[in-house]
């Protein structure tokens, strides 16, 4: 039971990290190409200014929860996907000072090259982490001892022995950068106006349409690379409610886009990241690191699971802090809603 | 290289880098928070636009801390992953509530104090000033916590399967270690905040700048340095100091190069501990003074060096021997300094007497030296455990990344945060340059309302 309680609420986590961040990641890489003037561009780094790093803390706080939780399996995909955590670190740090020095800097070169350094950084880290996914799906090499060591990539073919990029994440890569750049248009459409909001209305369209033909693609692509995925659906049919919301939510973006209804549209956006972020986690369940070397050596919710007096201290003051945070997140967008608009003024 | 060697690198030059901006924001969150009191009690636009300077700088090395800490929680992972698969059910739940408990907060407000002033009342932004304080300080407990654990474990039981487990949440965070350690370390905080602050009031009057600001910052940063300067050695250094020598005897040997166990040991002020001999090589010691200073009377016996086995002594003596020395020795010139400078304060002669401006000036790097040491004093002094007396360092790091793997990254982060040191200096130079008084721009961003 506690097993159910933390692969769940670890999952929560995630999701919410991607559909916050997810939103910060898409500017980042939708401004290099939106923006046309220097006031539009402070307009689009505005609407995330306030609340990109609350947005990260989410991450932080996830992987926490994650290392007390399942302290096994921390340690083991830590370790295991050391070189592109390392790069995710360095793209995490490049991308943060570049969005936050940028209000300290006045000389349009140096503004230049924080500019693309962000965009740049953003663009990465979208693709790094829908790569980290498709990992945990297509599983890793686990030695007997539930640890492993991935080079970057090897002969690009998911098997016994993959790299880190092989034809699999990069489809899960792509699938990322294209569905949290969408995200980020939505955003932009909210809080935005005049010809910025209509160039990221106009934006969502392209962005949609290959967004649905990489979603199928890659859910063949995971039907084929790990057939077991759909064991908990078929044991569970009512479960195929989670591909039908994905569907849903896909359709729900491109109507209520047309219609003019952003924020609609973007929680629908937020929709279609939740359900397949779960169908996804549903898919695992409960395996938590599948390996390619033998399912006996996979790491399981019940192998990698804290013992009872940890997580019983754990959910307590989880719940607790948990509910804060949600407060603080709601109190900071509240003071926050509303379009960014160009105005005189000083700092 | 050895593994152990590269991942131990790694972490120590990460955090080293890391603490050189949490320390300046957790003393400074202090400050801010004092400006902004008495901004909103007087209602004086200068203390406002002082507390809004202070902003800025915070702000700056609020993002560095950021982007260099998140690298920290994942080292835990990727180069410790041994450690934090058997100590992860303990170690990983303050590091996670820092996230949830401080993290959100101190965001949230910091966003709002920030971007937000035009939003909210007066008294809604000094209560975010507040907030961002709090939340710094709820951050670097957690922190403490953490480390303290490593360093005194308490509430522990272990599994059939070796991990660790937590019985008592509060037993956990009220770890007496941690309590001492917090005090002590959040006290060179406000030593390194209120020296910044000091330093730059000096540097506005020597420099002829508008001297109102000069003032305000050796006001409030002479005030904050003499009370923080006798505060980290007396009681929170002293009583640190004791409980370490209570309950790492051979750290503590090592920290005071004590090869020998005496009655009535001196205290070594200079010298150069000799691992062959045995001996300091040119003392210059105080007799009695440690046996004093750790039990209360010049007779005690304080355990050395030849106590301990081997494979039990701190194992980079010389350098936890300097550390310790490098820590206690700029804790003497702080108190000295800042107890002269507030002594010239409160007879109205501070902002004439350029020497001592100079002084107060001059001295700003040196709370971070401090810290720095002071930090390497409890880590270097814990060898050669990872967790005090359960397990050792040379069985936490991760063994399948390889070290030339880890050396390729601890190399990747020496030339990013080379670049990192070096736009930070321009950036803090360019805002102190230009000072508090208001820029006026064009095209700023206003939310609308």
């Amino acid at each position: 039971m506690m097993g159910f309680i933390w692969f769940w609420l670890v999952a929560v986590m995630i999701v919410g990290y991607v559909v916050l961040d997810g939103f910060d990641l898409g500017v980042g890489v939708l401004h290099l190409f939106l923006v046309r003037t220097e006031a539009e561009r402070k307009a689009t780094l505005g609407s995330i200014g306030p609340v990109w790093d609350g947005n990260e803390v989410w991450l932080l706080a996830g992987g926490g929860t994650l290392y007390f939780a399942f302290p096994l399996l921390y340690a083991s995909a830590f370790s295991g996907f050391y070189l592109p955590l390392m790069i995710v670190l360095w793209l995490l740090i490049l991308r943060g000072v570049s969005l936050e020095l940028r209000n300290h800097v006045d000389v349009g070169v140096w503004r230049s090259l924080l500019d693309g350094v962000f965009g740049l950084s953003s663009g990465l880290l979208t693709i790094f982490f829908g790569a980290a996914l498709a990992n945990v799906l297509r599983g890793v090499p686990l030695q007997a001892d539930g640890y492993f060591f991935l080079p970057l990539w090897t002969n690009w073919q998911p098997g016994v022995h993959p790299g880190i990029l092989d034809w699999y994440t990069v489809i899960g890569g792509l699938v990322a950068l294209v569905a949290l750049t969408m995200h980020g248009a939505l955003w932009l459409t909210i809080k935005t106006s005049s010809q910025l909001g209509r160039r990221a209305k106009d934006v969502v369209t392209p962005l949609w349409l290959l967004l649905a033909v990489l979603t199928v693609v890659s859910l063949i692509a995971t039907i084929a690379v790990r057939p077991a995925s759909l064991n908990n659906y078929f044991n569970y049919p009512v479960t195929f409610v989670v591909p039908v919301g994905v569907v849903a939510a896909l359709a729900g973006v491109w109507f209520l886009n047309r219609n003019a209804q952003p924020v609609k549209a973007f929680l629908c956006s937020c929709l279609y990241l939740f359900f397949m972020l779960s169908g996804a986690c549903w898919g695992l369940y409960p395996t938590l690191l599948p390996a390619t070397t033998g399912a006996d050596r996979d790491i399981t919710l019940s192998r990698a699971l804290s013992g009872p007096h940890t997580l019983a201290v754990g959910l307590a003051w989880w719940i607790f802090g948990m509910v804060l945070a949600v407060g603080y997140v709601v109190f900071v967008y509240s003071k926050f809603q509303g379009k960014v608009d160009l105005a005189p003024g000083r700092h | 290289m050895s593994s152990e060697l590269i991942h131990r690198l790694h972490f120590a030059f990460t955090i080293t880098f890391h603490y050189l901006f949490p320390q300046l924001t957790m003393g400074l969150g202090l400050l801010i928070v004092a400006l902004k009191s008495v901004a909103l009690k007087t209602g004086s636009e200068e203390w406002d636009k002082a507390a809004r300077f202070w902003g800025r700088i915070f702000a700056i090395n609020f993002v560095f801390g950021v982007v260099t800490g998140i690298p920290m929680e994942f080292e835990f992972g990727t180069n410790w992953a041994r450690f934090s698969q058997q100590s992860g059910g303990v170690i990983g739940q303050p590091l996670a509530m820092e996230g949830v408990f401080s993290f959100f907060l101190e965001s949230a407000f910091l966003g709002l104090f920030l971007y937000g002033e035009k939003r909210i009342s007066k008294l809604m932004h000094w209560f975010s000033a507040v907030m961002v304080f709090v939340g710094s300080w709820i951050s670097g407990f957690f922190i403490i916590v953490t480390d303290a654990w490593m360093q005194h474990p308490v509430a522990f039981d272990r599994l059939p399967n070796g991990q660790f487990e937590v019985l008592s949440f509060w037993q956990l965070l009220l770890n007496p270690w941690a309590l001492l350690q917090y005090a002590h370390n959040m006290t060179g905080a406000v030593v390194t905040g209120s020296f910044v602050m000091s330093a730059v009031g000096a540097f506005y009057l020597l420099e002829k700048r508008p001297e109102e600001y000069g003032h305000i910052f050796l006001k409030v940063g002479v005030i904050a340095g003499v009370i923080a300067s006798i505060v980290i050695i007396f009681p929170t250094g002293d009583l640190h100091g004791k409980y370490v020598a209570r309950n790492q005897p051979a750290a503590m040997a090592g920290m005071e190069g004590l090869f020998k166990t005496e009655t009535g040991a001196g205290m070594v002020l200079i010298g150069q501990p000799n691992e062959e001999t045995g001996e300091i090589d040119n003392p210059i010691v105080v007799n009695d003074a440690l046996s004093f200073l750790i039990y209360g009377t010049t007779k005690a016996e304080v355990k050395g060096l030849d106590q301990f086995p081997q494979d039990q002594r701190p194992t980079a003596l010389p350098l936890l021997f300097y550390a310790y020395h490098i820590m206690a020795g700029l804790g003497t010139w702080f108190v000295l300094l800042m107890v002269v400078s507030a002594f010239l304060l409160w007879r109205g002669l501070l902002y004439k007497a350029r020497w001592a401006l100079w002084a107060l000036l001059l001295s700003f790097p040196l709370p971070y030296i401090a810290n720095t040491a002071g930090w390497m004093t409890a880590e270097l002094g814990r060898q050669p455990w990872l967790i005090y007396g359960l397990m050792r360092t040379s069985e936490g790091y991760s063994n399948t990344v390889s070290a030339s793997n880890g050396l390729f990254t601890l190399l990747g982060f020496m030339g990013l945060y080379a670049l990192l040191g070096l736009l930070f200096t321009v950036l803090i130079y360019r805002e102190i340059d230009r000072g508090p008084e208001p820029r006026v721009t064009v095209d700023e961003i206003v939310p609308a309302d």
